[in-house]
């Protein structure tokens, strides 16, 4: 994987030093909060309900073992023992003291870490497939392509001060796991008639207040152009977007008022420009990185264990059925380690859980771990004569649950457990849902269904796009939770339906349990998904089941 | 013209080194027990103690007025979102409601 070079790390660790003075200027008094919240929030450090919290950058989800083990460290030293990932690929300490933030960040910095543009109005953390440089389906790593976006965006001095923040997520795959189409641009690799490889770019993606599914600006970017042109978008974005509106100010509202033909044409006239400034540096760049990414040497050998442990073990079965992808290399497979054991918080991993995840990677991912925007992490090279022992290894440590793409495998925000933007709670409506799936041992049967939470209209939980989504309001100082169905953050993206009025907390999870035992008799058989009933039916029967009462009342 | 009635409020912060939640007292102290807090019911007095809290930018983050209730061993939170505050995360035994 990319390891920092020089220049990289200078830069890394003349920020945390610049950030020490700052805090302690800070701390001594000769810094108000007004002048220093813009500084802690370019270094990541926020400030929630019960304390800051430090968000931490996983550039495209991507870690090794000495990454993962010093985040281990980290929230062992310096917070409660424990760190959430997000659904940026983040991580977060939600404990940290403000006098110690500086050793965290320079901490992080020795292993090649930084917290920088994890907030504001900037390029943030670039996004990609979790499965990127393992999945079978791939037509190349979209890692390198997403380390030059992250060397290009970083500290680019045009993009300090962009109207709002700005997300752009990639894919080298045809099946859409980096959610491209909920992004601020979205790149998905394609090739043309020719066979040559480039980008199919996605423009005005994005959920929250005014969710909206990103349209196509360009069907074929040959790779050579693509900084140029991400430039000229964000140049363009950069001139018209809103700086009058906060909610008007994401790029989704500037390609929706301009018209994405008109976007367009403003892109097009300084992207003309701006290739001729683009001297080919960029692609010396992007083969250098390149070889950082070089796909590991995968090893041939009998594959028996797996198949007899597969044989005799029911519950490795269902673990391997179900948590196991498919790779490129045919002896392999991609773990996903879940997060979301039954009740347990979404996303949150324990420092001896990440330790344990790191020694696997070690010894049986050639030193690889991805974190993925579901929350997961996942080992994308195993030998699948090796997944006998780290199975076995896993359950040990509460972290071979068997629900990857099931109801379980819910998708929660912070929410105001944590969140200070919070409108309601997000992780026990989660734990309780999952909870109650498990006790009824119905999981495996309902299948693969997307459950996700947000404890505010942000939507970081990414609900309008959830199978069933579930947003937190405050309505009349009570919790109460309003449900979406049929929404999809794949290649085949849309927004979820509002189904009716929102539920309180003690009624949304029998209201959940109503909407799947509806599916589970309306479904053609047994494959069919809940979304692909949902599609076929529309909202209709799902609404009779969420509101029985309304039913009733319309009969009498 | 009759204005509406004063709700009867709490000032609050976020403490700076720590981040946890903290309210203003009568003897002007900063607690982490809100039971301890002053109940302020008048306007003015209100603006007054929001405006000493303000001016104390090296102690404590974002100070503001909040709704509270009296209750039997002082001032509550009436709001859900004021009652986390008092208490921590409902995920973990962390925060208040374990003595942090
Ligand atoms: S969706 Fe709202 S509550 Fe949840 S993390 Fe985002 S801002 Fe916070």
């Amino acid at each position: 994987m990319y390891t920092y070079n020089d220049f990289d790390d200078a830069f890394v660790r003349e920020r945390v030093a610049q950030f020490r003075a700052q805090v302690d200027r800070r701390i001594d008094g000769s810094l108000t909060e007004d002048e220093f919240k813009p500084l802690r929030l370019m270094n990541g450090l926020y400030l929630q309900l019960h304390a800051y919290m430090l968000r931490v950058a996983i550039p495209y989800g991507t870690l090794n073992s000495a990454q993962m083990r010093q985040l281990a460290m980290i929230a062992d030293k310096w917070d409660k023992g424990y760190g959430h990932f997000t659904t940026r690929q983040n991580i977060q300490f939600n404990w940290p003291k403000l006098a110690d933030v500086p050793d965290m960040l320079d901490a992080l910095a020795d292993v090649g870490m930084h917290a920088i543009q994890t907030s504001g109005n900037t390029i943030r953390n670039v996004t990609a497939d979790h499965f990127a440089g393992a999945a079978a389906d791939e037509i190349e790593d979209p890692r390198p392509v997403a380390e030059l976006i992250r060397q290009w965006s970083t500290d680019h001095p045009e993009f300090q001060f962009l109207p709002r923040k700005f997300k752009i997520a990639v894919t080298g795959s045809p099946n859409d796991r980096a959610v491209t189409r909920a992004h601020d641009i979205g790149l998905r690799m394609v090739r043309n008639d020719a066979g040559a490889p480039g980008f199919e770019v996605l423009v005005g993606g994005g959920l929250g207040r005014t969710p909206m599914i990103a349209e196509v600006i360009n069907g074929f970017l040959p790779r050579a152009d693509l900084l140029p042109y991400l430039e000229a978008i964000v140049s363009v974005y950069n001139l018209l977007g809103r700086r009058d509106n906060k909610y008007k100010a994401r790029i989704k509202i500037t390609v929706s008022e301009t018209g994405i033909d008109e976007f367009r044409a403003h892109v097009d006239d300084i992207f003309q420009h701006l290739r001729g400034e683009f001297t080919g540096l960029d692609q010396q760049m992007l083969a250098e990185i390149e070889q950082s990414f070089a796909a590991p040497t995968f090893r041939k050998a009998a594959v028996d264990k797996y198949d007899n442990a597969r044989a005799e073990g029911p519950a490795f079965r269902s673990w391997s059925d179900t948590n196991l992808a498919l790779h490129r290399a045919p002896d392999y497979a991609i773990v996903t380690v879940s997060l979301k054991a039954h009740g347990a918080t979404p996303g949150d991993a324990t420092s001896d859980q990440m330790r344990v995840l790191a020694d696997l990677a070690e010894r049986f991912g050639h030193d690889e771990l991805r974190i993925s925007h579901e929350q997961n992490v996942i080992l994308p090279h195993v030998h699948k004569s090796d997944l006998p022992e780290v199975y076995a290894t896993l359950r040990d440590h509460g972290l071979a649950t068997a629900n990857i793409g099931l109801i379980s495998d819910i998708i929660a925000c912070p929410g105001m457990d944590y969140c200070a933007l919070a409108t309601a709670r997000s992780i026990p409506i989660a734990q309780e849902i999952a909870t109650r799936f498990d006790e009824l041992k119905l999981e495996h049967d309902i299948g693969a269904l997307k459950i996700k939470i947000s404890g505010c209209i942000n939507a970081c939980g990414h609900h309008h796009v959830g199978h069933i989504g579930i947003l937190g309001l405050d309505r009349a100082g009570v919790e109460n939770y309003q449900v979406t169905l049929g929404g999809d953050g794949t290649e085949t993206a849309q927004i979820g339906e509002r189904a009716g009025p929102g539920f309180p907390a003690d009624e949304i999870v029998p209201a959940i349990e109503r909407l799947i035992l509806a599916y589970l008799g309306l479904r053609q058989h047994p494959d069919e998904t809940f979304l692909e009933t949902y599609r076929r039916l529309g909202l209709a029967p799902f609404k009779a089941a969420l509101y029985p009462e309304k039913e009733a009342a319309h009969a009498a | 013209m009759s204005r509406r009635p004063f709700t009867p409020k709490v000032v609050t912060a976020n403490a700076l080194l720590e981040g946890d939640a903290v309210w203003l007292t009568e003897d002007d102290r900063w607690t982490r027990d809100m039971r301890e807090a002053e109940l302020i019911t008048d306007e003015a007095v209100a603006d007054d103690r929001l405006l000493f809290a303000i001016a104390q930018p090296d102690v404590v983050v974002g100070a503001y007025l909040v709704d509270a209730e009296s209750g039997d061993q002082g001032p509550g939170p009436s709001h859900f979102r004021e009652a986390f505050r008092t208490r921590g995360p409902s995920n973990y035994a962390h925060g208040k409601q374990v003595g942090e």
